[in-house]
């Protein structure tokens, strides 16, 4: 952190200190997602040209483009937009809570429980897809609890965290398989598509949760970027910097699975967006702590992209989104394997 | 300490390690002693429930009555839950070890997920239907899966961290792939969301066969790379001091990982858990040694997937668990109890 890159802005008694590169990365990645959701809106089985887009965003296209904007298309790109900040901020709490770059809801469990709730419906009651999404968000909350309480031992430790996570998402995994062999291959058709994670069939009845969530958590999370960052330095440190260290990391991991189980709940459990929007963000700043905000607007970007990609790629709602990112996500882990090397870190 | 006289260093350690070592080589034999009745088990519990005479007379004087037939067709299913329980926990050691990650299992090097992608490319591209057309796909996927892993892990140079990097990239990619080939092919997916819980249920001797000649090399490779894996395991530096062949260990452990892990992939399915727990808890008994964990996690890891096989077809009977769910949901909470009270949960 070198202090030439910081800038403080005063106004009397009051002063905010940023970082101008992650300032310049959060406006350039917002810009980034704005163009895809301008792109995405434009595109599907009725195409719409960018200029159009526009001027039926700002309430002067014909009747026709009006509705697919207004009642198709701009809730999914709401919802990914949404979902994907969800994912990369709770991605984000997540790898600063435990330390450790592969703590990601993917990896802790929270996708596998959600995917096991949501299963639930879908096999055992052939529900709706609102009972579907509350299905998902109570197992995503379930399994967050679990694992809270099986890693406590005096404190939760960031390692034994991502451990019992491993362990409660294998055998979350095992009960998802089981249920897909009882359930008919309708059902279970539609369970892997869920499974998947898509953003296809998204209406205005998500956004609304999402959004008042979203508008709840977000600012929770962001105030406490300070005491996270020191956090990170241990538990002794920060609690010698006057943290109050379970009570923070109680807070910041229930905002975390409220996020990611929410952001389940709407598009499924959308893989790699949790686990690479906190490191490419870390990576474009080059600012050390949780990045918080610039994981978020990373987040949405990558995910509308990846929704963009895969209708370019395989024609309009023919493979969900959550097949691009997996495959995103490998080629990323892939180039880290690659960069990681040449410069000797591992 | 340091100037203790040789002499008497000797007198006083060599009883102990002896006794310690007959110890070891006793609780060997009750590990295949225990291993001999959970067959027995496997055998005699199921749908229709047998004695152990009804056992033994199906085994040793088959005569084709009702027993017998019974006896016969589970006697597949056993053969193969030895087979697979034995590949699956020797080769959890070995990664384990050639990784010095004591979380390493076959699922975590990407070998599950190659194995299931090439199964779904055969369903869908090449029409194989049955599952003796699956081993081949399953087996050149995991072995394909395991080269490249090596190979993107940096081969010559690969290091615990590479490899699991490379594991969970290649892992990711192909998850997409096989996720994407489910959602547009209903009719692979109809197959595949069976193969992919791990079952012994269609064992037979067409499959068994197949695989065979695979465990068995894969085996022997195994139990002969104990004494190199032992100097591995004292750091890259201490191993080459010591005179080991890193490369060549290496190359050779992912070889025989992958021969072992790759056929019981093929041959049941994925089954989490077995290759992972397995060889913790006989490290717990046994200590760092690969000499002992290799021999015992090939006699009590085919216990777990037999002994869970059992409890699958008890609790749901006259229909079954698959073995995979049930390793998985016992293994879950022995992993979980190994990670809070095992002191395992240190970097």
């Amino acid at each position: 952190m070198r202090a030439s890159r910081s800038r403080w802005v005063r106004s009397g008694r009051l002063s905010v200190r940023f970082d101008v590169r992650a300032l310049g990365v959060v406006l350039l990645l917002a810009l980034a997602a704005l163009a895809a959701s301008v792109l995405l809106v434009g595109t599907g089985d009725f195409a719409i040209p960018v200029p159009d887009v526009l001027r039926t965003l700002a309430g002067g296209g014909d009747a026709g483009q009006e509705f697919v904007v207004r009642e198709l298309r701009l809730p999914r790109v709401l919802v990914g937009l949404l979902v994907g900040g969800a994912l990369g901020l709770g991605g984000a709490l997540f790898q600063a809570v435990s330390r450790n770059p592969l703590g990601s809801p993917d990896v802790l469990g929270l996708g596998q429980g959600s995917t096991a709730g949501a299963l639930v419906v879908i096999v055992l009651f052939s529900g709706s897809a609102a009972e579907v999404a509350l299905g998902a968000l109570a197992g995503g909350l379930l399994t967050g609890l679990v694992i809270y309480l099986l890693a406590w031992k005096r404190g939760v430790h960031g390692y034994r965290l991502v451990l019992v996570g491993i362990g409660v998402a294998a055998v979350a995994t095992a009960v998802n398989g089981y249920l897909l062999t009882e359930a008919d291959l309708v059902d279970a058709a539609r369970a892997v598509v869920w499974m998947t994670g898509s953003l296809g069939g998204s209406d205005w009845d998500q956004v609304w949760p999402l959004l008042g969530l979203c508008a709840v958590l977000v600012p929770l999370a962001l105030a406490h970027a300070r005491p996270l960052r020191m956090l990170e330095m241990g538990d002794d440190i920060a609690s010698a910097l006057g943290v109050r260290v379970e009570r923070t990391r109680l807070l910041l991991m229930l905002a975390a699975v409220l996020l990611t189980a929410a952001a389940t709940a709407a598009a499924g459990p959308v893989g790699f967006v949790a686990l690479t929007a906190p490191q490419l963000a870390r990576r474009l700043t080059r600012s050390p702590g949780p990045n918080l905000l610039p994981a978020l607007v990373m987040g949405a970007a990558l995910l509308v992209t990846a929704d963009w990609l895969s209708q370019r790629a395989f024609g309009a709602d023919q493979l969900p989104v959550g097949v691009v990112t997996g495959v995103l996500g490998g080629v990323y882990l892939l180039w880290l394997l690659v960069a990681e090397r040449r410069a000797g870190r591992i | 300490m340091l100037v203790d006289s040789p002499r008497e260093k000797h007198t006083d350690a060599a009883p102990l390690r002896r006794g310690r070592r007959a110890l070891r080589g006793v609780g060997l034999l009750a590990a295949v002693g225990v291993l001999a009745l959970v067959a027995v088990v496997s055998l005699a519990v199921g749908a229709k429930p047998l004695s152990v005479e009804q056992v033994w007379h199906g085994l040793f004087q088959n005569s084709g009555s009702y027993g017998d037939v019974v006896v016969g067709e589970r006697l597949w299913r056993t053969l193969l839950g030895l087979l697979a329980g034995a590949a699956l926990g020797l080769s959890g050691a070995v990664l384990q070890a050639l990784t010095r990650n004591p979380l390493a299992d076959p699922g975590l090097l990407g070998i599950n997920t190659g194995a299931a992608a090439a199964v779904v490319t055969g369903l869908t591209f090449f029409g194989a239907d049955s599952l003796t057309g699956y081993v081949w796909f399953a087996f050149a996927g995991a072995a394909a899966v395991g080269v490249l892993v090596y190979v993107l892990g940096g081969s010559r140079g690969a290091t615990p961290v590479r490899l699991a990097l490379a594991g969970t990239a290649v892992n990711a990619a192909l998850y997409g792939y096989l996720q994407a080939v489910m959602i547009t092919d209903d009719a692979a997916l109809g197959k595949m969301r069976f193969w992919t819980v791990g079952s012994l249920a269609s064992a037979n001797s067409t499959t068994i066969g197949q695989v065979l000649p695979f465990l068995a090399v894969g085996t022997v490779l195994a139990l002969g790379l104990a004494r190199p894996l032992n100097a591995v395991a004292m750091g890259d530096d201490t191993a080459r001091a010591l005179g080991a062949h890193l490369t060549r260990t290496r190359a050779l452990s992912m070889l025989a990982a992958t021969l072992l892990c790759g056929a019981a992939t093929a041959a049941c399915g994925p089954i989490a858990f077995v290759g992972l727990t397995v060889p913790h808890a006989v490290r717990s008994f046994t200590g760092p040694d690969l000499r002992w964990i290799l021999p015992y996690a090939t006699a009590l890891a085919p216990v777990v997937l037999l002994g869970s096989d059992v409890i699958g077809r008890m609790v749901a009977r006259p229909a079954e668990l698959q073995v995979g769910v049930v390793t998985a949901v016992i293994g879950g909470p022995v992993f979980i109890y190994l990670v809070r009270w095992r002191r395992m949960a240190q970097p």
